[in-house]
């Protein structure tokens, strides 16, 4: 067992884990963060989908030992009021069904908007392509992508 | 949203705000929390009955009794309370009820039950609790109770301008007697505001923000982890294992074999690995080596299974489920006979979050249960069956559900948490990984349809004739030996057409496996509605008819169809008739032209007591590529519906899984064993496959207020293959539709 010394939503924290622990079973068993979801395992459903150093990331695949000073965020660490324009969007258009998938569709619509504020739609399918939904909710995911942006845009979300 | 989410949708908000035990996040009873409240607002609560409480401070709880697996029952049935209440939503707390069917009667989620069952009663537990409060605040003003009326958590006296809230009423409220159920007054469904308006769920703030709220978030002082390896052959059963190798591994507490039982649907056997963190627990699983006893289960694969179905195909069915009248005779005399062979592959629920479930076993014997499930009291009776813990011994917890689809009516990750926990002296966490999932669980069965069937020259139905060959488990019943086919692979004789030609015969053969079985979405209808639907339509090619006219003119005339056979349902043809109508109108069925590659097609079924018609427009390009462009639904699900948001949800979801379903997921069996082992091989539909338009209309009939977690799946896989044969003049006889070469010149 080793020490790592990781940067999470602007906060250093230690965590005790073997080298080849991925950081979602860090955060979610030693530092009880458990926003990031366990899907698969293999990075191919998007539900442990955390940002490094901005960029969307499998957290499920990505051993502690790889990391350095990257800054991680987390679902927990975008808006734990739920005030981010993705989630006040989510909120408004009730996106979610189940809702364990959302947290990584929020991630990966999060760098979305960075890169294209006001994206398409060819754009949000290329962008979400990665992020499974087993209820289906990928055509309220488009339109609470679409919404957010908008509230981006204008600061303005309904209450 | 019209109507903002309540203060607060979850117990771990209010732990929060009375500090009370951080810790136990998602470990407290339902009732410990309200008693906590009781204290907090100065006194007794007014509880007419177990699922409402308001409090001193005005403070409105609501019980919602059934599990949350993403349909939203957490969100709509406390909304009819709050209707027929008279509170604002935005005023309403949310708990979640433990398991305890004495209390709140039955508490499991499945068939689209939830609505019908309880409806009726959540209107009269809400407007009796109302007249409680309205008969109290009458009595204080010593008025009669007509000139007062309950408003946004108030009783007003209008003629005299006075008002005392729902909170100042607690004290007399509650020593009033509950009106008897005849004299219950409801509300005039003219006059509602909540219901029938868009609803945001009430969990929608913890699921953005990444709060603690699913089975597998629970967290307890001391836990460990656990994962559990099942022989891979269905049947089987660990002989022996490098168990001492795996205990030497990093973070390993504990690795042991678990006996189990013969029941496929009870405590399968296999080799227990319990670690200080999940990912210890899986890096040992990872250096598991076993040596199984396969069992003849090892013999299976889908290959035999088909080669088998093809070979009883050439012989009458074993059982025969209906027979009208003269097939033979009807289709020899017939203009046109088509005869077609209809398949469909196992597939697995995949729900995203994996089988899961906590549990502490107690030295005084207790065992206190966290579970994702379904079927809470079913998962109990489980674990009193097999280990003998007395009912009132344990305590479950019913925990929000990352997707269920059918998956969690089983409780088969409660009984192996209860095996575990009872070697291990601290709560834990048993984890299946998606691996286990996919390989392991009560699959929705594979099945093959023969199908013959007759038009007069006229170009009418006149004869059907279908043999369909399933899976079966043989089961213990009653001291006998049964062959008991899958959830969902057993046909009634009341599958439509059945009951509506003169001339009809169903026969069933089942292949007998060790492959578990269980209900998926709509068991059966997700299946025979694509298989019969597509049928009708080649016969209404065959007799050079209009898809849409032919199928009314097989519903016919009459107005009730009774049911027949045990599991028959009374069939309204009216209704049936009039969702028909309005999606092919608001479709534009007939009236529209179409290039080569694009077409429409049509739909319908009645499953779950909900009566839904679909129209799909589909491109195929000249390559064989299938884009659904529009979707258009009309469903009649009777007189309200609930919450407009959540039932839109219910219906894009139930048509979007089912294009995936019928687009991309099949499972192959080889040497008894399930081939794939997650999504990369076992793919489902994403977001750039998502049709660009579903229409969705709600036709609203003078029938009870029914479900909608499964009726709108079914029509869509006939619906979209029917559009594909108008765009290409193929004809999709096999799912998944990825292995069906589309391409047209």
């Amino acid at each position: 067992m080793s020490t790592y010394t990781l940067n999470i939503n602007g906060k250093t924290q230690a965590v005790d884990v073997e080298p080849d622990t991925p950081l979602l079973w860090a955060l979610r068993d030693t530092l009880g963060m458990v926003g990031t979801k366990y899907g698969c395992g293999l990075g191919q459903c998007g539900a442990c989908t955390v940002h490094l150093d901005g960029v969307p990331t499998r957290s499920c695949v990505l051993p502690v030992s790889s990391l350095g000073k990257q800054k991680i965020t987390t679902i927990e660490g975008i808006g734990a009021k739920a005030q981010h324009p993705l989630q006040q969007a989510w909120q408004e258009l009730d996106v979610p069904q189940c809702g364990y998938c959302q947290a990584g569709q929020i991630m990966t619509a999060c760098h979305l908007l960075k890169q294209h504020p006001k994206p398409s739609d060819a754009q949000i399918d290329e962008a979400m392509a990665g992020n499974l939904c087993r209820c289906a909710t990928y055509t309220r995911i488009r339109a609470g992508i679409h919404r957010a942006a908008e509230i981006a845009a204008t600061g303005k979300g309904k209450k | 949203m019209k109507h903002a989410a309540p203060v607060s949708s979850s117990r771990r908000g209010f732990l929060r705000a009375t500090s009370a035990g951080a810790a136990f996040m998602l470990g407290m009873s339902a009732e410990g929390v309200l008693a906590a409240a009781t204290t907090m607002s100065g006194g007794p609560d007014f509880v007419p009955n177990a699922f409402i409480r308001i409090g001193r401070d005005g403070r409105v709880t609501l019980i919602s009794k059934q599990p949350e697996i993403g349909q939203g029952i957490k969100t709509s049935l406390p909304m009819v309370i709050a209707e027929q209440l008279e509170v604002p939503w935005r005023d309403v707390r949310i708990v979640q009820a433990d398991l305890d069917t004495a209390r709140y009667g039955p508490q499991g989620a499945g068939g689209s039950t939830s609505t019908p069952t309880n409806y009726e009663n959540f209107h009269r537990l809400g407007a009796a609790a109302r007249m409680m409060l309205v008969q109290a605040a009458a009595e204080s003003w010593g008025v009669p109770v007509a000139e007062c009326a309950a408003d946004k958590g108030a009783v007003d006296h209008a003629a005299s301008k006075r008002r005392l809230t729902y909170g100042a009423l607690v004290e007399r409220a509650s020593k009033l007697p509950v009106p008897e159920a005849s004299l219950v007054v409801l509300k005039d469904p003219s006059t509602y505001t909540l219901l029938g308006t868009r609803v945001g769920g009430v969990d929608n703030a913890a699921i953005v923000s990444g709060q603690p709220l699913f089975g597998i978030d629970v967290r307890l002082p001391g836990m460990l982890y656990a994962v559990y390896a099942k022989c891979p052959v269905f049947g089987g059963k660990p002989v022996s294992a490098n168990l001492d190798a795996i205990k030497a591994m990093p973070g390993v507490k504990d690795a042991f074999i678990v006996a189990g039982t013969p029941n496929l649907n009870g405590l399968r056997p296999g080799v227990a690995i319990v670690a200080t963190s999940t990912w210890n627990a899986i890096r040992a699983r990872r250096a598991l080596e076993v040596q199984w006893d396969e069992g003849d289960g090892a013999g299976h694969s889908w290959a035999d299974f088909t080669a088998q179905a093809r070979a009883a195909a050439s012989k009458p069915g074993a059982t025969s489920v209906r027979k009208d009248g003269d097939v033979a005779g009807a289709l020899s005399k017939s203009a046109k006979v088509v005869e077609a062979a209809y398949s469909y592959p196992f597939i697995s629920h995949a729900s995203m979050e994996p089988q899961n479930c906590s549990a502490w076993f107690r030295p005084d014997g207790t065992l206190e249960l966290w579970a994702p499930t379904q079927n809470p009291g079913s998962g109990q009776a489980l674990v009193t069956s097999t280990f003998g813990i007395p009912k009132e011994k344990i305590q479950l917890h019913i925990i929000r559900s990352g997707g269920g689809f059918g998956r969690r009516l089983s409780s088969d990750f409660i009984v192996e948490a209860a095996a575990i926990a009872q070697k291990v002296a601290a709560p834990v966490k048993l984890t299946w990984t998606r691996e286990d999932d996919l390989q392991h669980d009560h699959f929705r069965p594979g099945g093959f349809h023969f199908l013959r069937g007759g038009v007069d020259a006229q170009g009418k139905a006149v004869a059907w004739r279908n043999h369909f060959v399933t899976f079966a488990n043989r089961v213990e019943r009653e001291g006998k030996s049964v062959l008991a086919p899958g959830s969902g692979g057993n046909l009634s004789g009341d599958e439509f057409p059945g009951r509506w030609l003169d001339n009809c015969e169903l026969e069933q053969t089942a292949l007998e496996c060790r492959v578990p079985m269980g209900p998926w979405r709509a068991p059966g209808s997700c299946v025979f509605a694509w298989v019969f639907h597509s049928f009708i339509d080649e016969l209404a090619h065959a007799g050079e008819r209009d898809p849409l006219e032919f199928r009314m003119e097989l519903l016919g005339n009459r107005d009730i169809v009774p049911g027949t056979g045990e599991r028959g349902q009374p069939y309204s043809v009216a209704r049936m008739k009039k969702v028909l109508s309005v999606a092919a109108e608001q479709a534009g069925w007939g009236k529209k032209k179409f290039a080569r590659g694009q077409g429409q097609g049509i739909a319908f079924h009645f499953s779950h007591r909900g009566y839904v018609a679909q129209v799909a427009e589909v491109t195929v390009s000249k390559d064989g590529k299938l884009k659904v462009d529009r979707v258009v639904v009309a469903t009649d699900i009777g007189s309200q519906i609930v919450n407009l948001s959540g039932a839109e949800n219910q219906v894009e979801g139930s048509v979007i899984d089912g294009l995936s379903t019928m687009m991309y997921p099949a499972l192959d069996i080889e040497k008894g064993r399930i081939v794939q082992s997650n999504f990369h091989d076992y793919p489902l539909l994403r977001m750039p496959d998502t049709p660009a338009k579903i229409e969705m209309h709600f036709v609203k009939s003078d029938y009870p207020v029914t479900g909608l977690g499964e009726p709108a799946l079914p029509p869509l896989a006939p619906a979209v293959c029917n559009a594909i044969f108008a765009a290409t003049g193929k004809r999709v006889r096999e799912l998944p539709l990825s292995k069906v070469d589309l391409s047209w010149s």
